[in-house]
């Protein structure tokens, strides 16, 4: 029955169909956050805070109020509600508040008539600054006697976990230290938002985000305001990856458009942007693995730091992450693993792709392979032998419960064919395109070219963890209209671009049968969708779709007057078929018989309950898991330090695959973004100040750069979970740098403990990342994330109470 | 400053600002947002356009040096209501993730097209390099470009 209904619907589950809002992106008419518009509209700016740590000793704004064109300037006086926010823990000022902890901190902003006469204005703000000493180190920010970033210290959290015997011995030994840099999400699409007063006090906003109803749940305070007076409106999203979870310009745009009365639009430039969102938290991992001569885990001890910055964002449970996932995709009965997230007057860290787990993969399977050499394995064999599988123990104590193919993604991955030798011309040279660097930068003709091949396993969560329950809602409509039965969806799962919209209408066609599907634009006028991160929504907001389109079916099933059992729907033995409802294989009645009234259903979907950490960092933490192998080729040109990728193979588990092409496309653009982090992304940091805020300075793979991708979708559906899926969007972008890095390893025999991977670092000029031995373990009151201990407003969790 | 300029086929005017960049007055002052604003630099080619038949970077080149010029944007491709070849193949091809670099990809690979109908990968690669796409990891993308040859011969 499900196959036949399944089949009976075009553009279903399982289908490439294509992307929803493919036709106005490639027109360009797709309205993103930076092409919002009002009659009479206002356009705000930001004066950002020069130095990483200072004192402001005044703010002189009348200069400004007087330029031309000013409608307001406003500073953390003017703050109508609570003066901070925060996604985790509400430890940010809206706006400085006597103090600016890091370079870029929102100081004062302005309301002009034109974007220039905005800019103009804030130029002629006068700040008085008493610079302070700045805390630009992780480690640093341990020392007892460094400056405190707030009232509880610099330490944002601290993870510890102690599984089996941590003091277990071992035949064979590795150990290694690793650092990551800190990369930008770099979405196309800058941060924008149009907030427009409205007649009842109350606000209406459109703006780019990855979670609307977590951004009302900051903004409404700060502006004295309950939550039902600020509307949210989801705004065209040019790419988030992370970058969008947390409030930029929100507040600020509501602030000035309540106080001038007009509508404000914000649009940050891409310096603004490198500035006014969160990064991905820079890492150090200390790492010894040991294990036995045949090569089987027995005890892996993992130190790892990464610098949060000088707010919380979502540190604390990139932390968690890092530090449940840091000794790899493998069975290891013995650990202990120790994760620190500190606060620095660094620029703040918080989400990115990956989400905490590309760090400590770099660090996990470069050991892996260093112990395959040691032990004279191959480096494939060595992981398989240590796979996890359903019913594995986590060093958290968590039992595997679901699926779990780690072995099918190596074997797939490595089965897959590897890329022909470049051609030669008689005299042995190659096509100039085809060296490292390419015709511009390849002054050689590849006399000192060496080949090599890394391989890489990793995994992540999927959906949020440590007890959250993230749900998500949906309401679905049937009605009859004058072509035949509609249905809509509505709800405020974010499109960021990687094609959440159209899966919702093909899981609404394959449930209903029904081929025409209209999506209402995600806002607050429905219930919380949860974030568009931790490659959750096609899970969570599948889930809630499936759920009520299931609830139209039983009630189509009461209105044609068939007996309904309980979970009739949930066992497919109701259906629309070609117009019909089906019951027990029977057809029952004509649909648009039954919808003289349209049907609205509203359901929302919970994952299963997970836990917070117990003594010894113990628990069921996470929901589930997605896994994913890749293996890199790559040329090395020896002499310049050039970096040719030949090649990336990748298998990836996604429980299943709704829409293949789109899967293969998260594949892919994941893949990208770990090259970048291997061999380009990272911004300078210099005395805590950005040095590289642009595209000129912060490089990015372009088309050269990425090499052709082959791509296995490994399909062995989550039990327990609608329709049986995963997610898609992270898990490659966890392995793909650390197979990168691998390759270069093997190519160039040098040791590469740190990514990015510079040129220098591949002609000896730079030695490795060296340390001095692993930071200290602080000593904190618990699991929980210190701000928590001293009260500090909670951000996310009052939103999962409230619901 | 008064400017004049050909835009998409239609003599049109705009009141733009001295310093204003061509990308502006196009999305701001002729209400043509199409062309995206990414980067101000030309790094990353979402703003791509024909300027009196060349591509160009719309962010690199001044308002005033569109006076009494021809503009095309990437507006003119589906005047008519039907996709452009190259549009088409976008979307079948799954090169449209979050859409941002689309408009200046499209421009730029129906540029390269118009010069070269059947171009070899590493032709492509070096032509679309002024293009950044983050979401796709350019795979599609390539796809896409063979796809539309393949159309706009056939």
């Amino acid at each position: 029955m499900s196959q036949r209904v399944a089949e009976g619907v075009r553009q279903g589950i399982g289908e490439s169909v294509r992307r929803v809002d493919g036709i106005p992106k490639v027109r360009g008419s797709f309205a993103y956050g930076s092409d919002l518009w009002h009659e009479r509209m206002l356009w705000g700016h930001t004066l950002r805070s020069p130095h990483a740590h200072a004192r402001i000793r005044s703010i002189e704004v009348s200069k400004a109020i007087a330029a031309p064109g000013v409608l307001a300037v406003l500073t953390a006086e003017d703050v109508p509600g609570r003066k901070i926010y925060g996604l985790e823990f509400a430890d940010q000022p809206v706006m400085a508040i006597d103090r600016v902890r890091y370079h870029g901190e929102p100081v004062a902003i302005v309301a002009a008539e034109t974007p220039e006469l905005a800019r103009r204005a804030a130029d002629r703000i006068a700040v008085e600054y008493e610079p302070l000493p700045a805390v630009t180190d992780m480690e640093q920010a341990l020392d007892p006697d460094a400056p405190k970033l707030h009232d509880w210290g610099n330490i944002l959290r601290h993870v510890s976990i102690v599984h089996g015997d941590p003091d277990a011995p071992a035949d064979v030994w590795v150990e290694g230290y690793y650092e990551t840099g800190m990369q930008d999400q770099a979405a196309l699409g800058p941060e924008g938002g149009l907030a427009i007063p409205a007649d009842d006090g109350g606000v209406d906003l459109y703006v780019t985000t990855q979670w609307l109803h977590v951004d009302r749940q900051q903004i409404a305070p700060c502006l004295g305001l309950p939550e039902e007076k600020v509307r949210i409106t989801l705004a065209g999203l040019g790419g988030a990856f992370g970058s969008r979870e947390d409030v930029h310009l929100q507040i600020h745009a509501c602030i000035l458009a309540l106080r001038t009365g007009r509508p404000v639009k914000f649009m940050y430039g891409r310096p603004e942007s490198f500035l006014g969102h969160v990064h991905r938290h820079p890492s150090r991992v200390w790492s010894r693995v040991g294990a036995t001569r045949e090569g089987r885990l027995v005890n892996v001890q993992v130190r790892l730091m990464i610098d949060g910055g000088a707010y919380a964002s979502s540190s604390p449970a990139v932390i968690a992450n890092a530090t449940t996932f840091a000794a790899g995709p493998y069975e290891v009965p013995n650990a202990r693993i120790d994760g620190t997230a500190v606060y620095t007057n660094n620029p703040p860290c918080g989400a990115m792709r990956g989400f905490g787990g590309p760090q400590v993969a770099f660090a996990y399977e470069a050991q892996m392979d260093k112990l395959a050499r040691a032990l004279g394995m191959d480096p494939v064999e060595l992981r398989l032998k240590n796979a996890l599988k359903p019913g594995s123990v986590l060093p958290t104590g968590q039992v595997i419960r679901g699926s779990a193919p780690v072995r099918q993604v190596i074997e797939r991955c490595a089965a897959l064919p590897l890329p022909p030798e470049e051609p030669r011309d008689e005299r042995g040279h190659r096509d100039p395109l085809s060296l490292p660097g390419g015709v511009a930068g390849n002054v050689g003709r590849g006399e000192a070219l060496k080949r090599g091949v890394g391989f890489a396993v990793g995994y992540k969560n999927v959906a949020y963890s440590e007890g959250f329950d993230d749900s998500t809602e949906a309401r679905v409509t049937l009605s009859q209209g004058a072509d035949g039965p509609i249905a809509e969806i509505h709800t405020a799962a974010v499109e960021c671009g990687g094609g959440v919209h159209t899966i919702l209408t093909q899981i609404a066609r394959t449930e209903l049968g029904v081929e025409r599907v209209v999506l209402h634009p995600p806002d607050t006028g429905v219930g919380s969708a949860g974030s568009s991160s931790a490659s959750r929504l096609t899970l969570m907001a599948g889930g809630a779709v499936q759920l009520a389109c299931r609830a139209i079916l039983e009630e189509l099933g009461r209105r044609s007057g068939v007996a309904m059992p309980e979970g009739m729907a949930e066992a497919r033995q109701i259906a629309v078929e070609g117009g019909q409802l089906i019951a027990a294989d029977e057809p029952v009645a004509a649909l648009e018989d039954l919808l003289s009234e349209p049907i609205v259903m509203t359901r929302t979907y919970h994952h299963r309950p997970t836990e917070s950490f117990g003594p010894g960092g113990q628990g069921d933490i996470h929901v589930m898991f997605a896994f994913a192998a890749e293996r890199a080729v790559v040329e090395v040109d020896e002499d310049l330090g050039l970096v040719r990728v030949v090649q990336i193979a990748a298998a990836q588990d996604v429980g299943r695959a709704i829409n293949p092409q789109g899967v293969t496309g998260q594949i892919e653009g994941g893949t990208a973004q770990g090259l970048g982090l291997a061999l380009m992304e990272e911004l300078q940091l210099k005395d805590g100040r950005i040095m590289n805020p642009s595209f000129t300075d912060y490089l990015l793979p372009t088309i050269l750069d990425m090499p052709p991708m082959v791509s296995e979708i490994v399909e062995d559906p989550e039990p327990g979970v609608p329709l049986g899926v995963k997610g898609a969007g992270e898990p490659s972008t966890i392995v793909s740098t650390a197979a990168i890095v691998a390759a270069l390893r093997d190519a160039t025999g040098r040791e590469l403990n740190r990514a990015p991977v510079k040129p220098d670092d591949l002609v000896g000029l730079r030695a490795p990342a060296v340390s001095s031995g692993p930071a200290p373990i602080p000593d904190v009151p618990g699991p929980k994330p210190i701000p928590e201990y001293h009260g500090v407003g909670a951000g996310q969790q009052e939103l999962m109470k409230s619901d | 400053m008064l400017i004049r300029v050909n835009v998409n086929g239609e003599w049109r005017e705009a009141d733009a600002w001295e310093g204003s960049s061509l990308l502006s007055m196009l999305r701001d002052d002729l209400g043509l947002p199409g062309s995206k604003n990414a980067c101000e630099q030309g790094e990353c080619g979402s703003c791509s356009v024909w300027l009196d038949g060349d591509l160009v970077c719309s962010c690199l080149v001044l308002a005033a040096q569109a006076h009494e010029c021809e503009v095309r944007t990437v507006e003119s491709l589906s005047g008519g209501g039907e996709l452009h070849p190259v549009q088409e193949a976008f979307i079948e091809a799954g090169a449209v993730q979050c859409g941002f670099c689309t408009p200046g990809l499209i421009v730029a690979v129906t540029d390269l097209l118009s010069h070269n109908p059947s171009p070899s990968e590493a032709s492509v690669r070096e032509a679309l390099s002024g293009n950044l796409c983050r979401c796709t990891g350019y795979q599609k993308i390539l796809d896409a470009v063979q796809l539309s040859a393949k159309g706009m011969i056939g």
